[in-house]
């Protein structure tokens, strides 16, 4: 079958256009397929045994009967129509109703191995009318034989049985029904009998694997003859809605990049963005070892857009809805009342509840149901647990894409253990996310304080400083770090200290100012009265001087005086004399 | 008619079961139209009966295209398929009949080896 498969592939761009296809209605299904299954031909759809092949067929037929208007067929080989309609009534599925509206025939074929004993040449024919008839009762398009194979076990010789198989999907084809033919699983083969010998459109196998001890359904489409489609195993869940396929194929880089921005709820961290937060569609990391504060930042970022009103997913798998709400009130940010209106959904899981790519399938289940345009993951680490580094890699970048196909801004938290080597935990993951916020815990002192670093903003100028990160009753805040003299940072009370210490150092330099003012004002003051001190010293000296000068002009006038009785005396000279008594 | 067919079907079992030796037999041989090995197998059954329940068999030939219906209740899937409904245990023999021995068997008319 295998060497088939070249062939196939260069007849796929002629037949490609015109395929004719018909509508699984099954979620994700139809997306892998590319419009469903190949209209008018059988298609083999085989797995293991409780993988879900029975449900995958009903439900084929239910969408074609309910929203297709193609009214369908279903030969059970194993199950009669009793224990059919009751399976598929706990999937909300009224086969009973189906079958009075004429819109389903439910066929239940019975072999009894032990009442069969062979006698010679036979054919299917009573197989044929029977089919034959029911498809006519109703017009059927779709019809599901569930599983041929069971004749192979119930009816003696293969080789008539293989010939008959072979005729009975020719004439399928003839009748040109869209048919599944579900096979069990063969150990060497495709399935058990070799059917995919016979139907050669389009084979799709089922799986289910524990891996782990945790069971993974997965779906891959082995061959489409004609058409292009996805061979990778792609995970799918069965709950009360019924199958639902993860469709990745609609997944990769072709998003748009938008470039409104969000705010990240804390005022001072969209400020270190530019004044404007992250971007749109973005997807933010947000890593840190515990307790840092990786939930309340993803709190306020989830506040912030609930605020704006727009619909918020938050999925936790460490704390129940009610405890999310309770921690985040201690910090001031309420976030009942967007649950209460509907704007916010916690969903709330423990992580080991089932599979890596089930929880992928659920995530993906609930976007599309609740049409988020923010959502948290809390926290991403949780996964580890479920797989390998590289499948949980894998995962989120599936992750990633599907909420940047939708423009969903997502915010992961993650926790890294350790202390030495913070950034590196996260380097597989961080390569996938836009933005990168670690936070970290300092030790400073006798105490443990929280600082955050901006580690990357694709596409935005973004501050590089580290700020110290506090949760305050309301609500987190960043405040500016000190450096200190050894070159440490410095948080909580040491920069507390530090600041009381500066604000001491600014006093002091504030009074020794003061001080020098003083001092020049005792100088001045000094001085002047220096000045005045040598004033009073030189007019005393003045003074002195005068008095002299006076005493000088006296001593002087009186030995004139003297000079003049003494000539008067001694009559000398009288024009003398005469002159002398007139200056008295 | 089916109740008819209900209370001979009981007279025969009480018939059967009060000559213990020779049990009357009540089959039923589908065929799918008149093809050659729809023939060969009437032919068989025929002479088989002739000659190993001769005087205590009731053989009804069906052809499923006519009476789909009745095909469906007997659970017909390969044609031909003769129906050995008394005496019980019942038995389906499949195929065209030309296998004496394992017809003999099937029919109880020969121990299995």
């Amino acid at each position: 079958m295998k060497h088939n498969e070249p062939m196939n592939a260069t007849r796929k761009p002629r037949r490609s256009p015109s395929l004719p296809k018909a509508l699984t209605g099954i979620q994700g299904l139809d997306e892998l397929t590319g419009g469903g299954l190949p209209k008018g031909r059988p298609t083999l759809l085989c797995g293991s045994t409780g993988c879900g092949k029975t449900l995958l067929a009903m439900e084929f037929l239910v969408h074609g009967a309910v929203e297709y208007g193609e009214p369908g067929v279903f030969m059970a080989f194993e199950e009669n129509a009793e224990e059919l309609a009751k399976n598929f009534a706990s999937l909300g599925h009224d086969l009973k109703a189906l079958v009075a509206q004429k819109k389903l025939v439910l066929e239940f074929v019975h072999i009894e191995r032990s009442e069969i004993e062979e006698t010679g040449e036979y054919d299917l024919e009573g197989l044929f009318m029977r089919l034959g008839r029911a498809i006519d009762s109703i017009g059927a398009k779709r019809v599901v034989l569930d599983t041929v194979e069971a004749l192979f076990s119930g009816l003696p010789n293969a080789a008539i049985l293989r010939a008959e198989l072979r005729r009975l999907f020719r004439w399928l084809k003839t009748k040109g029904v869209t048919a599944i033919i579900t096979g069990e699983r063969g150990e060497t083969s495709l399935t058990r009998y070799g059917l995919e010998e016979y139907v050669a459109d389009c084979v799709i196998m089922l799986d289910h694997r524990v891996e782990g001890q945790m069971a993974t359904r997965r779906l891959q489409i082995v061959k489409y003859r004609g058409s292009t489609h996805g061979t990778s195993e792609y995970p799918f869940l069965i709950d009360e809605g019924g199958i639902s396929i993860l469709p990745v194929t609609s997944m990769g880089l072709k998003h748009e990049a938008s470039t409104e921005r969000v705010s990240s709820g804390v005022p001072r961290l969209d400020a270190m963005m530019g004044s404007k937060g992250y971007y749109r569609g973005s997807s933010v990391l947000v890593s840190g070892t515990a307790g840092t504060g990786k939930t309340s930042l993803a709190a306020h970022f989830i506040h912030a857009a609930a605020v704006r009103g727009e619909r918020c997913l938050w999925f936790a798998f460490e704390e129940s809805s009610s405890q999310i709400i309770r921690n985040m009130r201690s910090i001031g940010i309420d976030l009942e009342p967007a649950v209460r209106r509907g704007t916010l959904r916690i969903h709330a899981e423990r992580p080991t509840m089932c599979g890596l790519e089930m929880h992928l399938v659920i995530m993906h289940k609930l976007v599309n149901q609740f049409r988020p345009r923010v959502v948290v993951i809390d926290p991403v680490t949780d996964f580890a647990a479920l797989g390998q580094e590289w499948e949980i890699k894998a995962m989120l970048t599936r992750l990633v894409d599907f909420f940047k196909m939708q423009q969903i801004t997502a915010l992961f938290t993650s926790l890294t253990a350790g202390r030495a080597f913070v950034e590196s935990a996260d380097v597989g993951v961080s390569s996938l996310m836009d933005t990168w916020l670690l936070l970290r815990d300092v030790q400073n002192g006798a105490e443990r304080n929280r600082v955050l670093h901006l580690l990357k903003s694709r596409g935005m100028a973004h501050s590089n400083q580290v700020r110290e990160f506090l949760l305050t009753d309301h609500g987190a805040e960043l405040r500016d770090v000190y450096v200190g003299a050894s070159g440490d940072l410095l948080t909580g009370s040491a920069r507390n200290a530090l600041e009381a210490q500066e604000k001491a150092q600014t006093l002091v330099r504030g009074q020794e100012t003061e001080g020098k003012k003083r001092e020049l004002e005792r100088k001045r003051h000094a001085l002047e009265a220096q000045i005045a001190v040598l004033r009073a010293e030189f007019e005393v000296e003045q003074a002195e001087e005068a008095k002299t000068i006076e005493q000088d002009q006296t001593r002087a006038s009186v030995l004139a005086g003297d000079r003049v009785q003494m000539a008067r005396r001694r009559q000398s000279d009288a024009r003398a004399a005469g002159k002398t008594p007139k200056r008295k | 008619m089916k109740i008819t067919k209900a209370k001979s079907a009981t007279t025969a079992f009480e018939q059967s079961l009060a000559k213990p030796g020779r049990p009357r037999y009540r089959l039923r041989l589908y065929v799918a139209g008149m093809t050659p090995r729809s023939a060969h197998s009437i032919t068989n059954i025929k002479e088989i009966c002739e000659v190993y329940l001769k005087g205590r068999y009731d053989l009804q030939v069906i052809d499923i295209y006519q009476q789909p219906v009745l095909a469906e209740g007997d659970q017909i899937i390969a044609v031909p398929t003769l129906i050995k409904k008394l005496p019980l245990p019942l038995r389906r023999l499949i195929g065209d009949l030309s296998d004496r021995h394992r017809v003999l068997i099937g029919l109880d008319l020969k121990p299995k080896q």
